[in-house]
């Protein structure tokens, strides 16, 4: 066989491999996405079987909704105060991680228990401990008890230590793999000049591990901002709408007023601001290759 | 690297495996304190009460059994579809490769509440919304990316010699695959599946959606919706906790390593 014929029989072998998985990802991601924008443009009430076109009416409506924008305002700051904490603890924890030292592999073992619960169970594990009158976070605490799920103010905070305790451990596995990039070289180097850990922290581990933080930051933050399961466990989006996040508002107007049309332009407004996020963090990410 | 375990990497050490493992710890105990005694600050005794309730008192075993049918189904459907595609993206020389991974990497970062209302509407045409195999399907969506990602770098890592000799000695490519790469793959096929595994077992919002017949809820669905008519049955929720998570808290230490190298996979540059 000739080598031209033989690459092209590797190359239509190739496709064919390739073809299930391509049809896979178009039938349960891009037609649905697609469709999802379609929806939007209609008023759908399932159980009337009400449908018809109506442009871009829900959109219009979308911009005037106050219950809209304050979702958006709580996704926004559940992402931006959980990615922060997550990634201020998962240097440390890296570093430890990283560092021979006493209860190394108990911690390297125990910090993926909190990954592996089902989010579900680690919100009813906290739910537990925060109840207001028998939750052993009140017990511990002196003073007057909170009612941490059921304040506006306390329940989005709640919330978010929830999510720091289930996703800090990735966070940090993703910054031990920028870590042990880093050649065992520099640091010699550094300790010969002098420097004290601090400085060799700040100076070089910090700027090569940049790459790997912003990664860590993109990866987190388009997860923390389609968060769904652990606040509609602990508090349904209440207080008073307190905690509701976009995923929450759509999943409410879709599946409990049944209202396919409005619900589809939500989760399209929670889509497009996903993609938003990602283009933003992907062009810091460029930037950061370019530079080196 | 030249150290000295000093008292304030000890705290550090301390405070974190707390932070960690306390809640953890804290839902076990809870799951053994009498039921009527949870108003009190510590136990009396330990009993097996919750766990016998929540076995024998309501329907779990069939919800740990729906979980389990599930979470098998999507990890073989994936790593079949998965595999074949890794493989391609690997070692074949095509157009699109590019254009694939990163598809995949998009789709896995797509808001699953996105596309919920329009799978829900197919999922009813096809007449497969109430049922388990059905909902399967659009765990693909979070599924497949992932397998997709860890799959290819395993087969990245896996030397082009062998596959060149294979072709030399007379393997089409897919034979190439079949019976050469994909044997050798197996500890990459395993980390998949219990990658896959893990995120099947916990996926909550289409769960929730799709199934509508008590008797078909999983695990993540079961234990949300936990009541009974007077107030939280919180001794029978964590002793349904553990049960449901004790399986995959073993599986994860017992394949710490494996599991750290398949989550990190694809997203570190070599």
């Amino acid at each position: 066989m000739s080598p031209r014929g033989s690459l092209e029989r590797e190359r239509r072998q190739a496709y064919l491999l390739v073809a299930p998985a391509v049809l896979v990802l178009g039938g349960v991601a891009l037609y649905p996405i697609l469709a999802a924008v379609w929806l939007s443009l209609h008023r759908f009430i399932l159980v009337f079987g009400e449908r018809r076109f109506t442009g871009l009416e829900n959109y219009a409506y979308l911009l005037g909704d106050s219950r809209f924008w304050a979702a958006l305002g709580n996704t926004a700051y559940f992402t931006a105060v959980a990615v922060t904490v997550e990634l201020l603890l998962a240097v440390p924890l890296a570093l430890l991680l990283q560092k021979a030292s006493p209860g190394r592999g108990l911690l390297r073992a125990s910090v993926l228990v909190p990954w592996a619960i089902p989010t579900v169970v680690s919100a009813r594990l906290w739910a537990w401990m925060f109840n207001p009158e028998y939750g052993v976070i009140n017990r511990m605490l002196p003073g007057q008890d909170i009612n941490w799920l059921g304040a506006p103010g306390y329940a989005l905070h709640a919330a978010i230590l929830v999510d720091v305790w289930k996703t800090t451990p990735f966070v940090a596995l993703l910054v031990l793999a920028g870590l042990q990039g880093i050649s065992e070289d520099l640091y010699k180097a550094a300790r010969v000049d002098g420097a004290s850990p601090w400085r060799t922290f700040v100076s070089l581990t910090l700027p090569l591990l940049k790459p790997a933080l912003l990664l860590a930051l993109l990866f987190r933050s388009l997860d923390a901002f389609r968060v769904f399961d652990a606040i509609y466990v602990l508090t349904e989006g209440g207080p008073a709408n307190t905690t509701e996040t976009l995923s929450i508002y759509a999943y409410k107007t879709l599946m409990r007023s049944g209202d396919f049309g409005y619900g589809s332009t939500l989760s399209v407004a929670t889509f497009l601001c996903v993609v938003v996020l990602a283009a933003v963090w992907l062009r810091l990410l460029g930037r950061e290759e370019t530079a080196r | 690297m030249r150290h000295r375990p000093g008292l304030g990497t000890a705290l550090a050490v301390v405070a974190f495996l707390t932070f960690f493992l306390g809640p953890f710890c804290w839902q076990v105990l809870t799951s053994l304190w009498p039921d009527g005694e949870l108003t009190r600050p510590w136990p009396s005794h330990l009993t097996l009460e919750s766990y016998a309730s929540v076995l024998w008192g309501r329907p779990f075993l069939r919800v740990v059994l729906n979980s389990l049918w599930v979470a098998t189904l999507t990890t073989g459907f994936c790593l079949t579809v998965g595999a074949a595609a890794a493989f391609a993206l690997a070692k074949l020389e095509f157009r699109g490769r590019g254009l694939l991974l990163s598809a995949a990497l998009a789709v896995s970062m797509f808001p699953p509440i996105a596309t919920v209302s329009p799978l829900y509407l197919i999922l009813r045409a096809v007449g497969l919304r109430d049922s388990l195999v059905g909902l399967a399907l659009p765990y693909a969506t979070f599924a497949l990316p992932l397998t997709l990602w860890v799959l290819t770098s395993f087969f990245r890592q896996l030397p082009d010699e062998l596959y060149r000799a294979a072709r030399v000695d007379g393997c089409t490519p897919f034979q190439a695959f079949w019976r050469v790469l994909l044997p050798l793959a197996a500890p990459g096929l395993a980390t998949t599946a219990i990658l896959v595994f893990i995120f099947a077992w916990n996926e909550f919002l289409y769960a929730l959606t799709f199934l509508s017949t008590p008797e078909k809820r999983t695990v993540p669905v079961a234990i949300s919706l936990f009541a009974s008519e007077h107030r939280e049955p919180w001794g029978e929720i964590a002793a349904a906790s553990v049960v449901a998570t004790l399986p995959l808290v073993a599986l994860t230490v017992l394949f710490q390593r494996r599991i750290v190298s398949g989550l990190t996979a694809g997203a570190v540059k070599e």
